[in-house]
């Protein structure tokens, strides 16, 4: 039925259709309306046979799923940033005992600087922990990933992050197709674990394991990472038979057919960036753009092969590794997808600071002119960075930067940020 | 359900033989009856005279026999996790899981909700873990499992310090006592005083429906405990006195006896509360000097080269605020057998 949604009452209705058997929920910004609606829909009875834990901590909201999972329950929950970052520890563990929780991750910027707005950098600090992340393109994937998310991870006995901006689509009121119960029901079967606490059938579960073993393993676990390049494309092709409609999958090729210049991007700023290629295909500029969906595991043979006959790649990514560059891009170079020199990694909206389409066809052309280096940062405003960087030269007490930065720009608001910058 | 015993008395004065031989049948302990499930099985890697083995077989097997053998054990990382599951051998013979050193609680909770979605209320969980897992890393998940009345029964092996890493100095290490991190010089040897939680008072402050403290001296008050917390739905807290030979520079031998003298000096209360009300104290008949607890360890064995008498001093005040403060000592106390000097 399709519906005007916010994307998180969408996800909420995806997930109880779902069935989940344990909710754990801790609030952040901006996943909260996700975990309010399942509370109340558990409350009223419209979820059955669920459990829904006010927990007191992200560490509690994984650890309560952990259990969960491994006793055999449907385990499912939503965190985003710092409360990602708090709960690390759990992460990692629930991928590497095998447990198929699903988690919605309303990606968001890390602190300090404090920042509830949208960017990548939080699904970045895991991406090494063994989970499946997946990122929506918007609100009507967001429901469709979640959905094939819980078949993923119950196959594969492996968890799945499903990756969705921020308020862009967490908060953002879009039409979307939501899935009938009985649709989901003949999708999505009953959870059956690959190992389960059961006092009839005794086992250990998360034993120590010394150097006799443990590469073995790991090596399992990647070769279940593997599994899932396989998996998330055959789930994506049984799910559009059922419903109708291509969402999943590794990656969405749009327009590359003799594109001399591909873009590669995650998430909501693909609709920004095809909208551009439109614009540019319809005066003959041949350029497309390659959506990645599975980030992890990733999918270089099909990064490869989307990416194939492009002069250049222009990987627009929304989080960066300090000190190295882009992440994403690291990854596409890795793929092959192009000679290396000729992959470049552009930092664009990181705290949620806006990517808009004009800077978007800016780039392609200063990209097609060769412009643009292998590592840039789209929007930076050089001027405040060059005040503070006096400042810090000319003392030694020179302050936080954060702070510094901000009294920079009340005191100078002819460069506010609406005024916009190429 | 087993029947809650009666208090034992024991005949055999100035031993420490627990004696199921004297016993009717109905007041044995369940490690006395051959169908014990052997929970923690033996062939791990406990030091000799462990407490927390010791303590953890007593538990668990209790709780095994009162739930018709339907525990899930969750355990916080820590010795009892490390010696028991070198990989590939697992002493465990109940469904167990270990997660990570600060969430056993929080584990424990989602799996009760498993059972309860699932309809299975037939199934009992157990966490446990050390006093570092419990009074430390892991205690804003097991505050947590108690405000919400999670039905999980939460036990705290206390060996008064981190052992598993080498005997560093956590909340429940005592004052005085020598540790890795708390080493015994300087003008204020061993560890401050002023300092540590007490975990059990802070149990009953969550006002969960039982909280009990015992000690692997008294292995029929253990089970009985244990069965009694097993009666109870909803939170509940164990916290279990094991000492550690390794950590504590005692006689594995000692086991037993030093914590009979941490009961008998007051310095570990014994006792039962429930909804945050104390209902029952293990009486002491003939108080103990702590200085008779402390020689036998070499975590205190600064106190006795030079003049500490100021320091003995001070670990017996802290001694006589227990037996004040539960009122310990009962001269005509029947059931605490006398101790004497072996
Ligand atoms: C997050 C984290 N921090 C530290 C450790 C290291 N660590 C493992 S066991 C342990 C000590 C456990 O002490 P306690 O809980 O008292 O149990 P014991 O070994 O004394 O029985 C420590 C510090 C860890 N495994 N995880
Ligand atoms: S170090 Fe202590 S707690 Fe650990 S196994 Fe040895 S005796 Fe037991
Ligand atoms: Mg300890």
């Amino acid at each position: 039925m399709r519906r005007q949604l916010e994307g998180s009452r969408a996800v909420a209705e995806a997930v109880a259709r779902c069935r989940p058997e344990v909710v754990c929920a801790y609030p952040i910004s901006p996943q909260t309306h996700i975990i309010e609606a399942i509370g109340a829909m558990v409350r009223t009875g419209a979820i059955e046979r669920c459990e829904f834990v006010n927990v007191e901590s992200e560490f509690a909201a994984m650890s309560v799923s952990i259990g969960a999972s491994a006793a055999g329950a449907r385990a499912y929950t939503a965190t985003a940033s710092q409360g990602l970052l708090y709960m690390a520890e759990a992460v990692y563990n629930a991928a590497g005992l095998g447990l198929p929780i699903v988690m919605t991750l309303a990606n968001r910027a890390l602190g300090a600087p404090i920042n509830i707005w949208n960017d990548h950098s939080d699904a970045m600090s895991v991406r090494d922990s063994g989970w499946i992340q997946l990122f929506a393109e918007d609100n009507q994937e967001a429901v469709d990933l979640h959905i094939q998310a819980f078949r993923l991870a119950e196959e594969l006995s492996l968890p799945v992050m499903v990756c969705m901006d921020g308020f862009i689509l967490t908060h953002a009121m879009e039409e979307v197709d939501l899935p009938s119960q009985a649709q989901v029901d003949d999708f999505l079967p009953p959870y059956s674990p690959r190992q389960v606490l059961d006092p009839a059938d005794p086992l250990s579960i998360g034993a120590m394991v010394g150097p006799e073993a443990y590469t073995e393993v790991r090596y399992l676990a990647h070769l279940r990472q593997l599994d899932a390049l396989e998996a998330i494309p055959r789930i994506g092709t049984e799910f559009a038979a059922a419903f109708g409609r291509d969402s999943g999958g590794l990656v969405h090729p749009y327009r590359t057919e003799g594109a001399d210049t591909v873009l590669v991007a995650m998430g909501s700023v693909l609709g920004t960036i095809k909208d551009v290629v439109d614009d540019q295909r319809d005066v003959g500029i041949p350029v497309g753009v390659v959506g990645i969906t599975a980030f992890r595991p990733f999918p270089f043979a099909a990064v490869r092969a989307a990416c194939q006959g492009a002069e250049r790649i222009v990987v627009v990514e929304k989080a960066f590794s300090l000190g190295f560059g882009g992440v994403l891009s690291s990854d596409v170079t890795m793929a092959g997808a192009a000679p290396h020199h000729l992959v470049h990694s552009v930092i664009a909206g990181l705290g949620g600071r806006p990517i808009t389409k004009a800077a978007i066809a800016s780039l392609i052309e200063r990209a097609r002119r060769g412009e643009v280096g292998s590592l840039s940062f789209l929007d930076l405003d050089e001027d405040l960075i060059a005040g503070e960087l006096a400042r810090m030269a000319a003392e030694r007490r020179s302050g936080p930067v954060a702070e510094n930065l901000l009294r920079d720009l009340a005191s100078a608001p002819h460069r506010s940020r609406e005024t916009g910058r190429a | 359900m087993i029947p809650v015993p009666t208090p034992v008395r024991f005949y055999q004065v100035g031993s420490f033989a627990v004696g199921n031989r004297l016993l009717d049948p109905d007041q044995r302990t369940v490690q006395a009856d051959t169908a014990r499930t052997n929970s923690l099985d033996s062939g791990h890697r406990a030091c000799q005279g462990c407490g927390e083995a010791l303590g953890a077989r007593y538990v668990l097997d209790t709780a095994m026999r009162a739930s018709d053998n339907k525990v899930v054990a969750v355990n916080a990382t820590g010795c009892l996790e490390v010696f028991s599951t070198p990989y590939p051998e697992s002493s465990w013979r109940l469904a167990w899981i270990h997660s990570l050193f600060g969430n056993a609680p929080a584990v424990a909770t989602g799996i009760a909700a498993a059972m309860r979605a699932k309809g299975r209320l037939d199934v009992r969980v157990v966490a446990q873990g050390g006093d570092g897992g419990t009074v430390d890393i892991g205690f804003g998940t097991l505050s947590g499992m108690f405000e919400r009345n999670d039905d999980v029964l939460y036990v705290c092996y206390d060996n008064e310090a981190y052992m598993n890493t080498g005997v560093q100095r956590s909340g429940a290490t005592p004052p005085a006592a020598r540790t890795a991190t708390t080493e015994a010089v300087g003008p204020a040897p061993g560890n401050p005083f002023g300092q540590g939680k007490d975990l059990p008072r802070i149990a009953m402050a969550h006002e969960i429906s039982y909280v009990a403290t015992a000690t692997v001296a008294d292995l029929h008050d253990l089970e009985a405990k244990t069965i009694r917390a097993m009666a109870h739905r909803g939170a509940r807290y164990l916290h279990v006195l094991v000492p550690c030979p390794l950590g504590w520079g005692a006689a594995s031998k000692d086991t037993i006896r030093l914590a009979r003298l941490a009961k008998e000096t007051g310095l570990f209360p014994v006792f039962e509360a429930e909804h945050g009300e104390v209902v029952s104290v293990a009486k002491i008949r003939h108080k103990t000097p702590v200085v008779e607890y402390l020689k036998a360890q070499r975590r205190y064995a600064h106190l006795f080269k030079g003049d500490h008498q100021d320091v003995i001093d001070q670990l017996q005040a802290l001694a006589d605020r227990n037996v004040g403060r539960y009122g310990l000592v009962d001269p005509t106390s029947a059931d605490a057998p006398q101790l004497t000097e072996d």
